[in-house]
This record gives C-alpha cells, structure tokens and sequence, in this order.
C-alpha cells in the first residue's frame, strides 16, 4: 500500500506519512504498556508477546510466499497486530496460545480478506474474541504469583450480581488499578502506561480524539444511566478497569476497521461505548471492550455510506431529477 | 433433441450418472448454491448427525421428487406450492415417526430440524425446478444426487468441527484427547468456538473454497460444466437468428430502394416495401439489441 504508483489527478496532499511510518509510531506508543506489562506480570509476559508478534510476522511473510505475492511485512503493521494480540493475552498463556492466535489474526482475519487495509475487523481483535470463545479456561486464567485475585472488573461483576457493589468498591483500590498493580491481561492493567502511549499518538497526529473521545464520554454517560452503583469510585473502577483504554486509543482508532468520516466517528465512538456498557452492566462477564469494538467493526460500512459529507459547492440533487433519469 | 445434448463430464443430460454428478459436485445444494443452510449450520455439530440428517432428507427429496414429477401434469399452476407442501409433508412425517420410533437419540439430537425439512430450499427448490419440468425417473436420480451431496457436504461439515471442536472422529476420541476433560487445564485442548456457531461459518466458508477449486479444475479439464454450455449454445442461437432477420431486413430494403429507382407503375406499393422493410429492419435492431443485453447480463452474472 506505501508504494502506490497509480496517481489520481490532482490536488495532492503531500506527506512523508508511509503505513511503516505509523505502524513505528503505534509500536513506541505500545511500548510503555507493553513494558508495564513486562514488569508486573515478569517472564512469561515477555515470552508471550514476543511469541505472538513472532508469529504474525512469520505467519504473513509465508502466507505472501506461498501465494505469490508481494512481501509486506516491512510495513510493520503485522508486528502492532502480535503487539496487540500478544497484550490482549493473560500473562499465564500457555505458549500455543499466541501461536494460534497469531495464525488466526494474520491468515484468517488479514491475508484471506486481502490484506492490509482490505480486513473488515481489527486482526488482534479477532483473534482475541476466538481465543476467548475457543479455550475460555485459558483466556480467564489471571491466577500468578504477584496477583491470586479475580481481575478488579469480574470482582466488581461477582458484587453487582450479588448485589452488593459498594463492598466490592471499598476493596478495590482504584490507584492501584490506574498505575496497573491488578491482575488482567498484559497489556490493559496500567492507565497510565497507556495514557502516555496516547498522548504520544496524539501529538504525532497518528490519531485523534473524536472515536476515544466519544467512546469513553458515552461509556460514562451510559453508566451514569444504567450502571448499578453512581459513585465516582464505580465510575473510575470501570474507566480504569479492564481493556476500556487500551480498547479505545489503541484498537478502536484502528485505520482499517473504523469508520473515515468525521461524524461517522463520533457515531462509531459512542456505539462503541454503549454497547461496551451494555456488555459490562448487563452482561453475564465483567469485560465486554473487545466484542463491543468487533461489532463496530461490523458496523463501518453502514456508518460510512451515511456519513459521507458533501463535497464542496455540490448540491443536493433535486428528487424530481432523479426520477426522470431513472425513468 | 435434449438426450443428445451433453453436460458435464460428457454425461448425457438427463441420464442417472450425469444427475447425480451434478447434485454432488456442478451444483451441489450446500457448497455451489448455498441453499438449505439453516440445518448445514445447525446441526453439523458433529459427523453422525450430518449423515443421519443427510439420509433422511435424501429420502424426502427423492420420494417427493417423483411425486411430484408424477403429479406434475395435473396440477394447476395456482395451486403446486400447496400441492408440492403437501407431498414433502407427507413424506416428512414418515421420516419422523420413523426415526422417533427407531432412533430416540438421534432423533433427540437432531431435534426440530427433521420436521424442518418439509420447508428445506433444497426439496423445494429441486420440486420447483427440476421435478416440476422433467420427468420421473430423472427427477428421482435428481433427487438421490442432491440428497447424497447434501449428506456429503454436511457430514464433511461435521467433521471437521468435530474433530477441531470436540476432538472426536464420528463420535471416537482421538489423539489422545479427553473429551471429559474439557475444562481441566491439561490434555490437548478442544477449540470450542468450532461446535459454536462462528464455526460453523468458518468451517462452511473453507469448504466452498475448496469446492471452487475442485469446479475450477475440472472446468479446466476442457469438460465444461453442464449449465454454462447450454447457456452458450442458447446465446449463439439467439445471435444468429438475430443476425438472419437483419440480413432479411436489409435484403427488402434494398429491393425497396431498387424499386424506388425504377420507379415502377405502382408507387403505392413500391411505399409500403419500404415501410415494411423498415419495420423489419426495425425489429431485427431490436433483437439484437435485446440478445446483446441478455449477453451483457450474462457476462456481469
């Protein structure tokens, strides 16, 4: 895709932005979550990630060779796919897991849709939705030697549907959950690990704030509505908690699977956060940030042939026009 | 004519052989025409209830087949969708007493699915297309032909879930696999989403993918498949026809213009040649017109 030859006519815009560019950027901003990570959970952490951008890697070099075709794995965009995956992973992973996930992410969801900017989900994503569909005894196992607890979100859950969520608060210690001393998968624990990546993305203009944005202010609205305790430590437990940020400034703002237009992405954000509420209050898990992001995946197309804005000094056209043309 | 017309394979359309290659490959109801997918999806959990649900619509669609072929001629048109229910019904809830008499737990597995199959596309569709217009013996092999390539698509469905699913071939563990052992954190582990719905799909997605390939190496074999050739051979004849017409057409216009020069005794006449031939040359353009747009269809098909 960085090597696009056919040019259209003219006006250009003119930037030294190539796919590897970003993709390099999206891996420095990983980085601090990614070591967070490392740090907390210890080896295996380190061996899982580096299993799972190993695999999506190799998975798509052979894949291109074995079709023929050209080799784009110098664009990076496989390594943040294992990246990703790989944070999307319990620390306790055995070491297969990686490995199919990376096969699913990189063949099924990517190499068979097309390929880069052709997949209609976000690659990690799928992969994680079928890892914890297909072994959920291994993707729910949080159990190390730092953290035997139950993650802050599913400890929440076990409360709310004992109905009792404000002795659950009371134990749960938020600054913990914001600098990432909790159990979950590797990558989500810290917030502020994965605000600093944010705010490395931002500044380098990689993304913007409109799809995190509104999907985390409808997250908090959503909550305020519906959600079982109103506290402002419920509020920060479930911000905090769980993949809600990794979800939103890292996988959400995936180019490929979220929608181009501008209003088109203040509609997907807020899709995404209701429906992120809807998993978490109502659903039988604690977590509900991935299927929430795949459905919107789903759900671009449709954002997008209703958002198209106008272009500049063209009209609607009128509907009697039409008609006789039609005729 | 038509017996002599060949499809697939060189099989003489028609004949026993060449019906059942084309329900078991050229247009195999599961995997070419995606018809009767709600019990492809549903009860492909494993390899036996695809056989089972496989032969018991085998068995529907052929009986019904030739009911219906027989029935074909005295049938109104208004009324054969009711006609045709009533004969694949009946023979629906022969296959149901039957197998909730003789085989409770299959029956049991299979579920609502076997009285389903009184409003399967696959019986109906082959009732509407095939039973309806041919005659009973064809229509019968047609039937079995459909029906065996149901059943082998579906069974082949089941077992790859469940072999990736369940770890189990026809119901036998394999590989060392425990099938009790399904939430113990050892042991080879069973990939769950495959007896899940998304599975399904997946497994139904990859096996179209390899049906194609097999359709596209046998096409490349220079044995066209039975329907593109008909089709072809109908767009040629139209074509021609088209292009007599418009020889025809020009011929009267030129004896209409040599008549104009001669300026024969009867100007009267020598006009209405002309409209005449107009008019034909008219409809001849017409013709083509239409054939060049069917062709068109055809091609963007």
């Amino acid at each position: 895709m960085d090597n696009l030859r056919n040019v259209s006519s003219n006006p250009h815009v003119r930037s030294r932005m190539t796919t590897q560019m970003i993709m390099m950027w999206v891996i420095i901003a990983l980085l601090p979550a990614a070591g967070f990570g490392i740090y907390n959970f210890g080896v295996n952490a380190l061996i899982v990630l580096a299993l799972s951008v190993g695999t999506c890697v190799l998975m798509e070099f052979l894949f291109e060779k074995i079709v023929k075709k050209k080799v784009t794995v110098g664009d990076l965009s496989a390594v943040v796919t294992g990246l990703l995956l790989g944070m999307n992973l319990p620390p306790t992973a055995p070491f297969w897991l990686p490995v199919v996930g990376g096969f699913f992410a990189i063949i099924i969801v990517k190499m068979l849709f097309g390929g880069l900017g052709q997949n209609f989900m976000n690659p990690a994503l799928g992969a994680r939705c079928f890892l914890l569909i297909s072994f959920p005894v291994y993707m729910n196992n949080f159990i190390i030697h730092a953290y035997t607890g139950a993650t802050p979100l599913s400890a929440l859950k076990e409360a709310q549907q004992a109905g009792d969520v404000t002795t659950a608060l009371r134990n749960l210690n938020v600054m913990d959950m914001i600098i990432g001393r909790t159990s979950g998968v590797i990558g989500e624990t810290s917030m502020i690990a994965i605000v600093i990546g944010a705010c490395i993305l931002i500044l380098a203009g990689i993304i913007d704030l409109r799809i995190p944005g509104s999907y985390i202010v409808s997250f908090v609205i959503f909550l305020l509505i519906f959600g079982p305790d109103r506290s402002s430590a419920y509020i920060s437990a479930q911000l905090s908690g769980g993949g809600l940020m990794l979800g939103a400034f890292f996988m959400a703002t995936d180019y490929v699977s979220s929608p181009i237009t501008s209003s088109g992405k203040y509609i997907y954000g807020c899709f995404l956060g209701i429906m992120t509420g809807i998993f978490r209050v109502l659903g039988a898990s604690g977590e509900g940030v991935s299927y929430a992001i795949i459905l919107g995946n789903l759900l671009v197309p449709i954002i997008e042939r209703f958002t198209i804005p106008r272009a500049f000094g063209i009209q609607k056209e009128p509907k009697a026009k039409k008609e006789v043309e039609e005729a | 004519m038509e017996e002599k017309k060949k499809g697939a394979l060189g099989l003489t359309i028609n004949s026993p052989a060449e019906r059942v290659f084309n329900g078991f490959i050229v247009e195999n109801p599961t995997l070419v025409l995606l018809i009767g997918m709600c019990p492809s999806l549903a009860i492909t959990t494993n390899a036996v209830n695809g056989i089972y649900m496989g032969l018991a619509t085998t068995f529907v669609l052929a009986l019904s087949n030739v009911v219906i072929s027989a029935i074909r001629k005295i049938v109104p048109d208004t009324v054969r969708i009711p006609a045709f229910i009533v004969v694949i019904a009946s023979f629906v809830t022969l296959v149901d007493l039957v197998m909730h008499a003789y085989m409770p737990d299959m029956y049991a597995a299979l579920g609502v699915y076997i009285p389903l199959i009184v409003v399967n596309c696959i019986i109906f569709g082959r009732a509407e297309a095939y039973a309806s217009k041919n005659g009973m013996v064809p229509s019968f092999f047609d039937g079995i032909g459909m029906g065996l390539g149901f059943t082998a698509a579906i069974t082949a469905i089941g077992l790859f879930r469940e072999i990736l699913g369940t770890g189990t071939v026809f119901n036998i563990p394999f590989m060392g696999s425990k099938v009790a052992e399904t939430s113990a954190l050892h042991g080879v582990p069973q990939v769950l989403i495959f007896v899940q719905p998304p599975g399904a799909f997946m497994v139904l997605a990859f096996l179209i993918a390899l049906m194609n390939k097999i359709k596209k190496v046998l096409e490349n074999r220079g044995k066209d498949t039975s329907q593109f050739g008909e089709m072809a051979a109908e767009e040629t004849a139209a074509a021609k026809k088209a292009e007599e017409m418009k020889k025809e057409a020009a011929a009267k216009k030129e004896e209409a213009a040599k008549a104009i020069e001669k300026k024969e005794e009867l100007p009267e006449k020598t006009e209405q040649f002309k409209e005449e031939a107009e008019k034909r040359a008219q409809a001849a353009k017409e013709e083509v017109k239409d054939a060049a747009q069917e062709e068109n269809k055809e091609v963007s098909k």
